[in-house]
């Protein structure tokens, strides 16, 4: 055990965990920030996403021990309202069906859009195609994508 | 107009009581007097399979609150059920709140989602509910006004009697409403006068869930809570013989590692108790990441097990034996082993006419065999479960797409009376048939009881892929006799699986051929298998539609035009009179896709296209498929849907359904593969179990429903079987080559 100094969401937050934690289960399970979803384990579906100094990262496969200073944003905090462009148009485009990938989805999109805010279809795809949706909102996702990108 | 009784049946009923802080609630469990689908085996299920139960509460705030019966798993009928009640309750949907109906409620109803029967079995008992309350209200106020209540009329979610001028919103009227009897009978809307039903309304919990809100079961939280997790046999065939938790009980915050047995041995499994293994090695600790660790460290013998018995008890309450085979099975004996049942004889489903004699006239014969493998389902939620079992009672939460059955096997299991038992509803991230099977309920049970403490069981992905209630594998031959002229003279189809068989044999198009003959066959396994988005029509679908294309190009014929002319054999002069499809509706679904992907104009261009259509779980679907290919890679361009479910709820959740379906069909036909190599399943990840994509979805989908007045039917399955049959025929005109074994772009791969 150790204990980490975590900046998630803007706030300081402090854990005492087996330092070999993926922060996943340390937003899961110590900080109930449960928002952010295990789907594999193993980097491959996007569930986890998380916000790593901005950029998009698999939470699952990311120790905590791996963090140090970098923020941490979580869909909790992607926006204070729940208004950030992609939630907006997201709604809009009423993509959820379960609902148990979209907040992978989101913060992936989120991330994608912030370094490339006028994105092709294909760029759209490539940087996707890592998120799996098994409802399979995959259009939806790419014309809200497509919306956000106009906010 | 439509008058109804508000009473069905024996059991069901409205209820209507005040609320103590002012107000009114109508709770209501009505039968709706339906049969269950054909397909779902009739003689098997009870009398109340289409049981619901709801609520209608409206405060003297005016707060509109209706709760949705049935758990939600993504079709959003979370949505589309209260939609029904507030169109004939008369409110404005934007005020109305919804909530998740609780389970366990007095004269519990069935609450099941699964078999695409949740709109059609709660049309209406959700109409009647809503109509009820609306007339209570009519009555409340003609008695406070003391005006005659035919001057009195409503308009959202106010009461107006135009004459005198007064007026009340529906909350101030809630507590007399509540003092009002309920009606003996109620008079429904005209569907011309609709005016929530058929407008596209958005999904009721989608800012919670892109804010991130705790929905599912994996998010339940209470205080103490610790995390087990099973460890299960590694193959199918094996069970548990020693094991060593020496290392893994000293690791950090772990307390606890013992086995559990899920089922006792004298037990007698009802519907749905399907589980892979009955005993699992258990670890419990404090967090999810701790309990993971220690697992690996397990040192755990398996040995095979023997030919097994097992007791099962239809509805009925009728006891049989079931013998699950010894044994460590090989994918490629299995597919030796259907290609043997192929050649031989087997049980006769249907026969029409002649078809024997049929087939030694022929002039040409067509034959061609199907087959596709095993799939998981993997929701995207792995399998979970919150349990707390006390002496006195237990509590539980669980993603679970019905929990009735289950409540009785936990009670039996536990000891303790099914009253004692509360179980929770919470959001599904997906089912597709897998949350029916809740044996993991009953693990979470025993293990809290055991512990003495809250637990949650947390399945890995690995554990949810590889200890599954899988998708059968198939095959089917399919052959059909040709006389000299092309006419189709006789129509044979064989078909089988491990371990049941895909036949419908009343489907079409039986009942559009004079000479038919229909045979099925099954192959024992221990390889657990259940429900998986629409049953057995997932793969026959596929390979009728695919082997009925191949017989119109044989014929000369265009593969739509084909169908149409089976079709109207099927209505003016149908054979036998067990067909369980309306040739009528069928050919509509046909003519409509024909007419929206411009069939006819694109004939002669360079678009490689594919149709195909299908029947199942009470709706019609078509879907034409057009694909492209430049240097070797393959793109699905557009797909255009037809889909006629009667009258449809909410056209936006319905069009989300489809294009859900198109791509979750495209998806498995291309990749999806469940392999076993000594019973032990290749694929256990999303690294080796390759999950279609985004940058495999087709670049646009267009669905269009038929219009009509038909009540209500399903749709979170039938677009999904003819998909494949689209995919399949486009292929052939892609690249020329026709596919017969799924998947067809071969062997996973992983994608990263």
């Amino acid at each position: 055990m150790a204990i980490f100094n975590l900046n998630i969401n803007g706030k300081k937050q402090q854990v005492d965990v087996d330092p070999t934690t993926p922060m996943l289960w340390v937003l899961r399970d110590h900080l109930n920030l449960v928002g952010t979803k295990y789907g594999c384990g193993i980097a491959q579906c996007g569930a986890c996403t998380i916000h790593l100094d901005g950029t998009a990262v698999r939470s699952c496969s990311l120790p905590v021990s791996a963090i140090g200073n970098k923020a941490i944003t979580t869909i909790e905090g992607l926006s204070e309202n729940g208004d950030h462009p992609v939630q907006k148009a997201w709604i809009e485009h009423d993509v959820p069906q379960c609902g148990y990938c979209q907040a992978g989805q989101i913060m992936t999109a989120a991330a994608f859009l912030k370094k490339n805010p006028n994105p092709t279809e294909a760029e759209i795809e490539a940087a996707m195609n890592g998120n799996i949706c098994r409802c399979a909102t995959y259009t939806r996702i790419k014309a809200a994508i497509k919306t956000a990108a106009k906010m | 107009m439509t008058i109804l009784k508000t009473t069905y049946n024996r059991r069901s009923f409205l209820k209507a009581s005040a609320l103590s802080s002012g107000g009114l609630m109508l709770s209501f469990s009505l039968l709706t007097g339906f049969k269950p689908t054909p397909g779902l085996g009739e003689d098997q299920l009870p009398e109340e399979w289409f049981e619901l139960n709801s609520y209608i509460k409206i405060t003297e705030k005016n707060e509109i609150i209706i709760f949705s019966p049935n758990p939600e798993f993504g079709q959003n009928l979370m949505t589309s059920m209260p939609m029904i009640v507030a169109e004939e309750l008369d409110v404005d949907w934007e005020k109305v709140t919804v909530e998740q109906a609780p389970f366990n409620i007095p004269n519990f109803g069935r609450q099941f989602t699964g078999g695409s029967q949740s709109i059609r079995s709660g049309w209406q008992a959700l109409r009647t509910a809503g109509a009820s309350a609306k007339y209570m209200l009519v009555q409340a106020a003609a008695e406070t006004w003391k005006l005659p209540a035919a001057e009195i009329i409503t308009q959202e979610g106010v009461l107006y009697h135009k004459i005198s001028g007064k007026s009340a919103t529906y909350g101030e009227m809630a507590s007399a409403a509540a003092k009002i009897p309920v009606p003996k009978e109620v008079k429904l809307k005209e569907v011309k006068d609709f005016k929530i039903i058929g407008t596209p309304c958005k999904n009721v919990e989608g800012n919670k869930i892109v804010t991130g809100k705790p929905m599912f079961g994996i998010d339940y939280h209470k205080e103490g809570t610790l995390i087990a997790m099973v460890a299960h046999p590694p193959a199918f065939g094996m069970k548990l013989k020693s094991f060593d938790a020496t290392a893994a009980k000293a690791m950090p915050g772990i307390k606890d590692v013992f086995d559990i047995q899920v089922y006792k041995e004298d037990y007698s499994q009802i519907a749905f108790d399907t589980r892979t293994f009955n005993n699992l090695v258990v670890v419990v600790g404090n967090s999810t990441w701790e309990v993971m660790k220690a697992k690996k460290t397990l040192k755990i013998e398996w040995e095979a097990f023997e030919d097994t018995i097992e007791i099962q008890k239809n509805f009925r309450g009728e006891k049989q034996e079931l013998t699950i085979p010894a044994g460590l099975e090989n994918s490629s004996d299995h597919y030796k082993k259907m290609e043997e049942l192929s050649a031989k004889s087997a049980k006769v489903a249907r026969k029409d006419g002649d078809p024997e004699t049929a087939f030694k006239n022929a002039d040409q014969i067509l034959e061609r065999t199907y087959t596709a493998p095993f799939l998981a389902h993997n929701c995207m939620e792995p399998l979970n479960c919150f349990a707390h079992v006390t002496a006195e009672k237990a509590e539980l939460a669980a993603p679970i797409q019905v929990a009735e059955f289950i409540e009785t096997t936990i009670a039996a299991r536990i000891g303790l009376p099914v009253e004692k038992i509360d179980i929770q509803f919470t959001r599904m991230g997906g089912g597709f048939g897998r949350r029916a099977y809740a044996h993991f309920m009953v693990e979470a049970a025993v293990i809290s009881q055991k512990m003495n403490a809250p637990i949650k069981l947390m399945y890995t992905r690995e554990d949810d892929m590889t200890y599954g209630i899988y998708r059968p594998t198939y095959q089917a031959t399919y052959r059909a006799a040709l006389d000299k002229n092309k006419n189709l003279i006789g129509f044979h189809v064989k078909a089988g699986g491990i371990p049941e068989s895909p036949l419908h044999a009343n489907r079409f198009p039986a009942g559009a051929i004079d000479n038919y003959l229909a045979e099925e066959w099954s192959i024992p396994s221990n390889i657990t298998i259940g429900a998986f988005r629409a049953p057995r029509s997932n793969f026959i679908a596929g390979a009728e539609q695919s082997f009925l294309d191949e017989l119109a190009e044989a014929m000369g014929k265009d593969p739509i035009d084909f169908r149409l002319e089976l079709l109207q054999r099927a209505k003016t002069n149908p054979v036998g009179t067990k067909n369980d499809y309306d040739a009528d509706r069928y050919a509509g679904v046909l003519e409509l896709v024909k007419e929206k992907s411009d069939w006819v104009k694109n004939k002669n261009t360079k678009i490689s296209r594919g149709v195909a259509a299908y029947f199942c779980h009470n709706s019609y679907a078509a879907h034409v498929l057009e694909m492209s290919v430049k240097e070797g890679e393959i793109t699905v361009e557009k797909v255009t849907s037809a889909l006629d479910c009667g009258i449809v709820i909410n056209p936006l959740s319905a069009s989300n359904m489809v294009e859900g379906a198109v791509i979750d069909g495209i998806g498995n036909a291309f990749y999806g593969v469940l392999t076993f190599k000594d019973g032990k399943p290749d694929q256990s990840n999303f690294n080796n179990y390759r999950m279609i994509r985004i940058s495999e979805a087709p670049k646009a989908i267009n669905v269009h429903f038929v219009k009509n007045e038909i009540a209500p039917t399903g749709l979170g399955e039938p677009p999904f079987p003819p998909i494949f049959g689209a995919l399949a025929n486009a292929l052939y005109q892609a690249t020329g080559k026709r596919h017969y074994s799924q998947p067809f772009l071969g062997e996973a791969q992983p994608t990263e």
